[in-house]
């Protein structure tokens, strides 16, 4: 008994650990559980179960179109924001000018605005100048919010690189442009491809900002909450599953190759 | 050895796409916020009156869900703290190979949209679920509670939603202390307890101070998980700021109120991370 | 302007060179020649400059005034990459994202060479690490680590090599090895190089010359030995080795000898070993110069009546002991355990002597503990 509480005792931080993992992963296995759900329209209630769902994703009326969307919207805002938020974080991170606190606090200040101040804003813009909500507002807005992530992780990525490698290479007769393209970039790319992977995430599960700026536009999570009330299609906890399971295995092969690069 | 000019080249295209989309926004809508009806005119047309009551009027109609959004996102930055800390801890000081596969499980539940999460959590509080009859069944709550549709719900939707947010910078900074200055306090006769509180708790402050930012700034603005999870009794500011946007088209109101709720949280911050001591977050 | 730079070959001059960072001055005014083919050390505790002036040869820092010139060219203004200068950093700055082949071809490739296979193999051999080129940095050791930083510099044949504290990561027996082994490179390639190190057993060990830095400025310069014995300063006899710098007053003149009262008791030192400026001195003896007697043993030379043990450590191949002088000051005696003798005890009244020649004067203003109070061995990042 003694020995069951002291195991007990040492062990509780793992315990906890697994509680709180178990927590966390509830709705998603409620989610994937009822992906087989044999539902018909609402997916409520335990049917029974069927592959037919996952052998047609698309059956349910506009979820594909509203996928599709939101992969779009979700590429172009990241590929935007990284482009943006890296030369921001390689400004604020390399170089020393005037204006540099002026240039954090505007990098600070969209993190520090709750999302449905900036949808909200970006939106009464949008009809001042008469821009009718819809796809490229979605992305614009897409951006905005994603640009600061961008800049923080890769702002952080470049603290981290020893200025003496950069030395070394101009050292060894690489020019700025050759230090650059040889040393700094490969040594920060994995902080810009981390960034990428969190503003496609971010703009791919955003639900406020998009609502207020993509008009008639459905994306999925738009999908998801405009069909709540009527019954979410387990088309759509196929698709939710589906992404979840591909963002894991990218994550992990990145890891994996990431761990095979410094070991071979 | 550098050029001038380069920064301010990296910084231009960057700071203008702010400058134009988040700036003249907040500009415009602050214009917006003082716009009065027009007489006899069409729904939703609106022009400058620079009627500052409309701030008072906002505020003054809508200053319980006010409240509600500022409470609901403390419990729920507090909660989000509570469940967090520990298994940042875990991950940093107990996680050995694992670490970086737990890292990856805080994360994972992101890619399954949240919207998606929420509602399942609604299903399996709900009164189809299994999880309130059997509660009911064992007498733990009377026949007419319910889980969903209440401030509870609201608030652990959050809870859950944010916990990500809040457990990553806590284990960034938990994971950067050096595990012999725990030992070292051991050693100088401190208890597990006096530990944490004089040694590691001051070591990971700032990884606190980021994850309730990171928390309590998107739940204050928050109106899904009330919509889902809530009733017309726990409607918070941003439900408010939503309705009076797409339903209402009193678009004064809501940029008021969006002000108000903007300046409410930059204070709170301000105060906050003063008091917290953590100089530069960015 | 580039390839002149690159082309230029012998000896570095660096003419009244100051930098200055702020109100904050790191190098002072200092000139210098290192000529080429030598292995030089600049030698100073930490934040004495010496990092910065290595730091500007290699052109990452520019001074705020002066010139620097190889042979007859110019490089004050140059950058980096346009000089025939390479770097072995302090902890080595390898590329992390490369392999070791990579890493050592990188200077060869930024040169527009094509063919880079047989110098950097070359230059493996020549550090004895052949079966390591398609490692990763990472997975070195340490001392693997500082080889391949070496080679990669030196594959360049550069017309001069720098080497920002070098071995200061490696333990203590591995960097005696390396010692002996950088200046067989050294002879084996002929390069030029310059040493910038704390540690003073290190640059005595390695260099033909070694330049004492301290506040900015050159305090001494000579080889390994005339800086031993022969210090003119409190700093460097303080900082190279240990001294007993015992106040006095040049009481006369003897032939090719002055005659100094030291608390009554009169000892001689060559003229041409005395750098005090007026009567005021400081007589310097190093400690392992000391010879002990007791009071009836006949002793010839220099003379110290009235000593009195103090304190009494064995270390093996000498005693160091601790003898009380009548006029309050310890002095510190290295006896080498070779003659059979007792060793002296605490208490015992001795007397002390020193053969003339090993007696060196210092300006009786100076600070008689300048240098002493950094400890050789200290590892601090400067500047």
């Amino acid at each position: 008994m003694k020995q069951i509480s002291r195991w007990f005792q040492r062990n509780l931080i793992r315990i906890y650990a697994v509680v709180a993992f178990t927590y966390l992963f509830i709705p998603v296995a409620y989610t994937f559980a009822f992906s087989f759900n044999d539902s018909g329209k609402s997916n409520l209630v335990w049917k029974g179960f069927t592959f037919a769902n996952w052998q047609n994703p698309c059956g349910a009326p506009e979820v594909c179109s509203a996928l599709g969307n939101s992969i779009k919207i979700g590429f172009l805002a990241t590929l935007f924001s990284t482009i943006l938020g890296t030369m921001i974080a390689f400004a604020l991170g390399r170089h020393k000018f005037k204006g540099r606190s002026t240039t954090n606090l505007l990098i600070f200040l969209p993190m520090a605005t709750p999302e449905i101040v900036l949808g909200a804003s970006l939106l009464s813009l949008f009809l001042v100048f008469k821009i009718n909500p819809g796809f490229w507002p979605t992305v614009i807005a897409h951006v905005l919010f994603c640009i600061s992530f961008v800049v923080v992780t890769v702002k952080a990525r470049i603290a981290s690189l020893d200025p003496r490698l950069e030395q070394a290479a101009m050292d060894l007769y690489a020019n700025e442009r050759e230090t650059f393209r040889r040393v700094t970039l490969p040594l920060v790319a994995p902080g810009i491809a981390a960034a990428a992977l969190l503003a496609f995430s971010l703009s791919f599960d955003d639900f406020i900002i998009t609502n207020f700026n993509s008009g008639t536009m459905t994306t999925f999570p738009k999908f998801i909450y405009t069909s709540a009330a009527r019954g979410i299609p387990a088309q759509a906890n196929v698709i939710g599953s589906a992404m979840f399971f591909l963002a894991l295995a990218i994550v992990i092969i990145g890891q994996f190759v990431g761990r095979k690069r410094k070991v071979s | 050895m550098k050029k001038i000019s380069t920064p301010y080249l990296l910084l231009i295209p960057g700071m203008g796409f702010l400058f134009t989309f988040f700036l003249l926004p907040l500009f415009n809508l602050a214009q917006t916020s003082t716009q009065t009806a027009v007489g006899g005119g069409d729904t939703g047309q609106y022009e400058q009156t620079f009627r500052f009551q409309n701030y008072v009027d906002a505020f003054v109609e809508n200053k319980e869900q006010f409240g509600r959004s500022f409470l609901y996102a403390t419990i729920a930055t507090v909660l989000a703290l509570a469940i967090a800390y520990p298994l940042a801890y875990a991950i940093a000081f107990k996680g050995g190979k694992l670490k970086n596969l737990m890292l990856v499980l805080v994360v994972a539940p992101f890619f399954t949209s949240f919207l998606l999460r929420t509602i399942a959590w609604k299903q399996i509080l709900g009164e189809e679920g299994f999880v309130v009859p059997t509660l009911r069944n064992l007498h733990i709550i009377s026949q007419s509670t319910t889980l969903t549709s209440s401030a509870f719900a609201v608030v652990a939707g959050m809870t859950y939603n944010f916990l990500p947010f809040m457990t990553l910078p806590l284990y960034a900074s938990i994971d950067r202390i050096d595990p012999r200055t725990l030992e070292a306090s051991g050693d100088l006769y401190a208890n597990g307890f006096t530990t944490f509180r004089k040694v590691t708790l001051p070591l990971s402050m700032p990884g606190v101070v980021a994850g309730t930012l990171l928390t309590f700034i998107p739940a204050a603005g928050d109106y899904v998980n009330a919509a889902i999870l809530g009733s017309p009794q726990t409607k918070m500011l941003g439900n408010v700021i939503e309705s009076r946007y797409f339903k209402i088209v009193d678009y004064p109101t809501a940029a008021a109120l969006s002000f108000t709720l903007m300046a409410a949280i930059l204070v709170l911050v301000t105060i906050y991370v003063r008091k917290a001591g953590t100089e530069e977050l960015v | 302007m580039s390839d002149i730079a690159k082309a230029a070959r012998g000896d570095l001059k660096l003419s009244h060179i100051t930098k200055s960072y702020g109100d904050f001055t790191a190098v002072n005014d200092l000139s210098l020649v290192i000529p080429e083919g030598s292995f030089f050390a600049l030698l100073g505790p930490s934040g004495c400059g010496k990092t910065t002036t290595l730091r500007m040869i290699a052109g990452l820092e520019e001074p705020t005034q002066g010139t620097i010139s190889l042979g007859a060219t110019d490089i004050t203004d140059t950058k980096p990459y346009q000089r025939p200068i390479n770097t072995v950093f302090q902890n080595y700055a390898l590329f992390p994202h490369l392999t070791i082949f990579e890493n050592i071809a990188f200077g060869l490739r930024r040169r527009g060479i094509k063919d880079v296979d047989d110098a950097v193999n070359k230059a493996l051999d020549l550090v004895e690490l052949p079966h390591l080129a398609q490692r990763k940095p990472t997975q070195l050791s340490g001392g693997q680590q500082q080889r391949i930083a070496l080679a990669r510099a030196i594959v360049n044949r550069p017309a001069l090599l720098l080497l920002d504290e070098p071995l200061g990561a490696l333990d203590l027996k591995l960097r005696r090895q390396m010692q002996i082994e950088l200046k067989w490179i050294q002879k084996e390639v002929g390069i030029t190089f310059v040493h910038v190190t704390h540690d003073q057993e290190e640059a005595m060990t390695m260099a033909d010359t070694i330049a004492v830095m301290n506040e900015g400025q050159i305090e001494q310069m000579g080889s390994p030995a005339d800086l031993y014995d022969n210090p003119e300063t409190a700093f460097v006899a303080n900082f190279l080795g240990q001294s007993n710098l015992i106040k006095g007053t040049v009481a006369g003149n003897d032939g090719a000898n002055q005659i100094i009262d030291l608390f009554g008791q009169k000892i001689s030192l060559q003229k041409d070993r005395s750098h005090a400026v007026d009567n005021s001195i400081y007589a310097g003896i190093r400690p392992e110069k000391f010879r002990i007697s007791r009071l009836e043993t006949a002793t010839s030379g220099n003379i110290l009546t009235g000593g009195k043990i103090e304190d009494v450590s064995y270390i093996g191949v000498s005693t160091q002991y601790q003898v009380l002088m009548p006029w309050g000051q310890e002095l510190m005696v290295f006896e080498q355990n070779d003659d059979g003798v007792a060793p002296f005890s605490v208490g015992e009244p001795v007397n002390i002597s020193w053969e003339p020649i090993f007696t060196f004067g210092l300006r009786g203003d100076e600070d008689a503990e300048a240098g002493t109070e950094v400890s050789p061995d200290e590892d601090l990042d400067e500047e």
